[in-house]
């Protein structure tokens, strides 16, 4: 039998990390091709990376800083034109304290 | 021969030669359009109102000779790039009523250019796919063949070039999403290095990887519209401030002396015998045009899609929690608190295949797993880029196939991610390491489905890119085929 990677218990925990909801089928088809990908992946594991300094830009930069002067922003009716709900100035959302 | 059949080039000099007018080119567009848009489902939205008056000050532009490169040139965008006040929807219900405020900044430069948009085209999901099959919007079909898919993620793009649904149109590219598309249609498509065009209003999918590059009928058009869209952008923190050169300076000036590489890693089991032999016989021409063609090793090429399988889900996992129902975005109804609302809104609004590459990035992300896969992965990708280091300090372009395979039928590989993913394995390593990569047709399969061939150049040499690819075109014999639509 082929090793399991991801169980449906773990599937439910990361989707809560993930603020995601599945049904339990979902979950179980989820965990199915999860492991298949991830079974893929540990390819990596025969590689030897001792020493190797991993890459996370594909061209090294330095930070880019801008001068520190104002700008034009979005006018507060524009950032709220897209919003589901919004009130005044503000996005509205479910009471978020008791 | 219509209007919608010519390139940019050609319309170029067509307008400036007053012959026609933006306004009856942007008409031969739409008349297409509306012929073949039943059967290819190309497009999200159209612009057409917009598209009109934009031909019209084109028009007044040429008219004063104060005309841009692209004046009077109907040009598609893929709906990953925000354009104020028109829906961006990036294939995605979360976004289906989703107007930008602002316009990406390619926007803004092709419009400076005099560029007429005819509107949003068809993609995977956030550009998860290879297929355009995750849109939330319907498959795109392709036009050599409508029971086959026109790749992806930038399907919609490379399937309305092919179809004259446009003369040239944008995409983006963050494992093969602008290569794989251009290779099973039958155009060229480029994606620059890493930094060459700013990102700034390109939806985020992973923000290492992603690259925005055109499509276009040929390799002069290519140029063209990379000297328009290239260049550093102060509002994209990772666009580099490197002078760009004038790209059609690359064209016609052959590869005489050039040294091609040619990874043996790319010709290996799996690929479509028909395949093989179109991209062979590239490799004849270019001898016969005075390149060495040279056997060469990427040693680490066989674990790209696995490290792109983990870097780029762990990105996108980080990026789309911004989709959360609160600032834009589809809500759900009926939450009973904040944390149900995102949860709900996220469930309802996301796709499967979307789902998927969160779950996968949240997990190899979360403690206890992070050093076995992201970090692992990211020396991996650190090796992979040393692989192209060290081939071109002795090449001067490399060349593989785009795709395995040529197009496949729609539904054939839906139920199987990992089938799916493998149709990106020669396209992902360009993204890993940051180089550029076109991909140019190089004939056809025997039931008439197109092939596409792939240069890789090291870092900012797109123009290597266009010299090798316009030297090739010449080369080739000329198939003027046009899809049967």
């Amino acid at each position: 039998m082929e090793t399991t990677k991801i169980s449906t218990d773990e599937v439910t925990y990361v989707a809560n990390l993930a603020r995601l909801i599945f049904a339990e089928e979902e979950t179980e088809r989820f965990a199915s091709q999860l492991n298949a990908i991830l079974r893929y992946m540990d390819t990596l594991q025969e590689v030897d990376t001792t020493g190797v300094e991993p890459m996370t830009h594909a061209i090294a930069q330095k930070n880019a800083f801008r001068t520190d002067a104002v700008g034009e922003s979005l006018p507060v009716k524009t950032a709220l034109a897209n919003a589901p709900e919004a009130r005044g100035n503000c996005f509205q959302v479910p009471k978020v304290i008791e | 021969m219509e209007l919608y059949e010519l390139t940019i080039h050609e319309l170029q000099a067509k307008l400036r030669a007053g012959e026609t007018t933006a306004a009856e080119v942007t008409a031969s567009v739409f008349r297409r359009i509306d012929a073949v848009e039943k059967d290819v489902r190309a497009y999200i939205s159209l612009m057409r109102k917009s598209a009109l008056a934009e031909a019209a000050r084109a028009e007044e532009q040429l008219r004063k000779g104060e005309a841009g490169p692209l004046a009077g040139i109907p040009i598609a965008l893929k709906d990953i790039t925000c354009t104020k006040g028109y829906r961006t929807t990036c294939g995605s219900r979360v976004l289906d009523n989703f107007i930008p405020p602002y316009d990406a900044t390619v926007v803004e430069k092709l419009r400076a250019a005099g560029a007429v948009f005819t509107g949003k085209t068809n993609m995977d999901e956030f550009a998860m796919g290879s297929s355009t099959e995750t849109s939330h919007y319907g498959t795109t079909r392709n036009p050599w063949d409508l029971g086959r898919i026109p790749g992806g993620s930038s399907g919609g793009s490379a399937a309305a070039v092919a179809a004259g649904e446009c003369i040239a149109s944008l995409g983006s590219d963050t494992g093969g999403s602008i290569r794989q598309p251009a290779a099973l249609c039958g155009v060229v498509g480029l994606k620059p290095t890493y930094g060459r065009v700013s990102r700034y209003g390109l939806i985020a999918f992973a923000s290492s990887l992603d690259q925005i590059g055109p499509f276009t009928k040929d390799v002069e058009d290519c140029a063209i519209v990379m000297n328009v869209i290239a260049g550093y952008d102060p509002a994209e923190s990772t666009s580099v401030p490197a002078e760009v050169p004038d790209y059609r300076g690359f064209l016609g000036r052959g590869v005489e002396g050039w040294t091609v590489g040619i990874p043996q890693e790319y010709f290996v089991a799996g690929i479509d015998p028909e395949v093989e032999a179109a991209v062979r016989r590239t490799i004849t021409l270019l001898e016969g045009a005075g390149a060495r063609c040279v056997e060469i090793s990427l040693p680490h090429t066989r674990y790209c899609l696995a490290v792109y399988y983990i870097i780029a889900p762990a990105e996108a996992c980080s990026n789309l929690a911004r989709y959360d129902g609160v600032r834009f975005g589809f809500r759900a109804e009926g939450s009973r608190d904040l944390i149900d609302l995102y949860k709900k809104s996220r469930s309802a609004g996301f796709g499967a295949e979307v789902k998927r590459r969160i779950m996968l990035g949240t997990y190899a992300l979360s403690s206890g797993y992070y050093d076995a896969y992201y970090k692992k992965a990211s020396q991996v990708r650190a090796l992979i880029k040393r692989d192209f280091d060290t081939a071109f300090a002795s090449c001067d372009a490399i060349l593989t196939p785009t795709t395995p395979t040529p197009a496949f039928k729609i539904g054939e590989k839906t139920d199987d991610p990992m089938q799916m993913y493998l149709s990106d394995i020669f396209t992902i390593s360009a993204n890993l390491a940051g180089i550029p990569g076109i991909s140019v047709p190089c004939g056809f399969s025997a039931a008439g489905l197109p092939i596409g061939v792939q240069f890789l150049a090291g870092h900012f040499q797109e123009g290597r890119l266009i010299q090798i690819a316009s030297a090739f075109e010449k080369l080739a014999p000329s198939e003027k085929r046009r899809p049967a639509l």
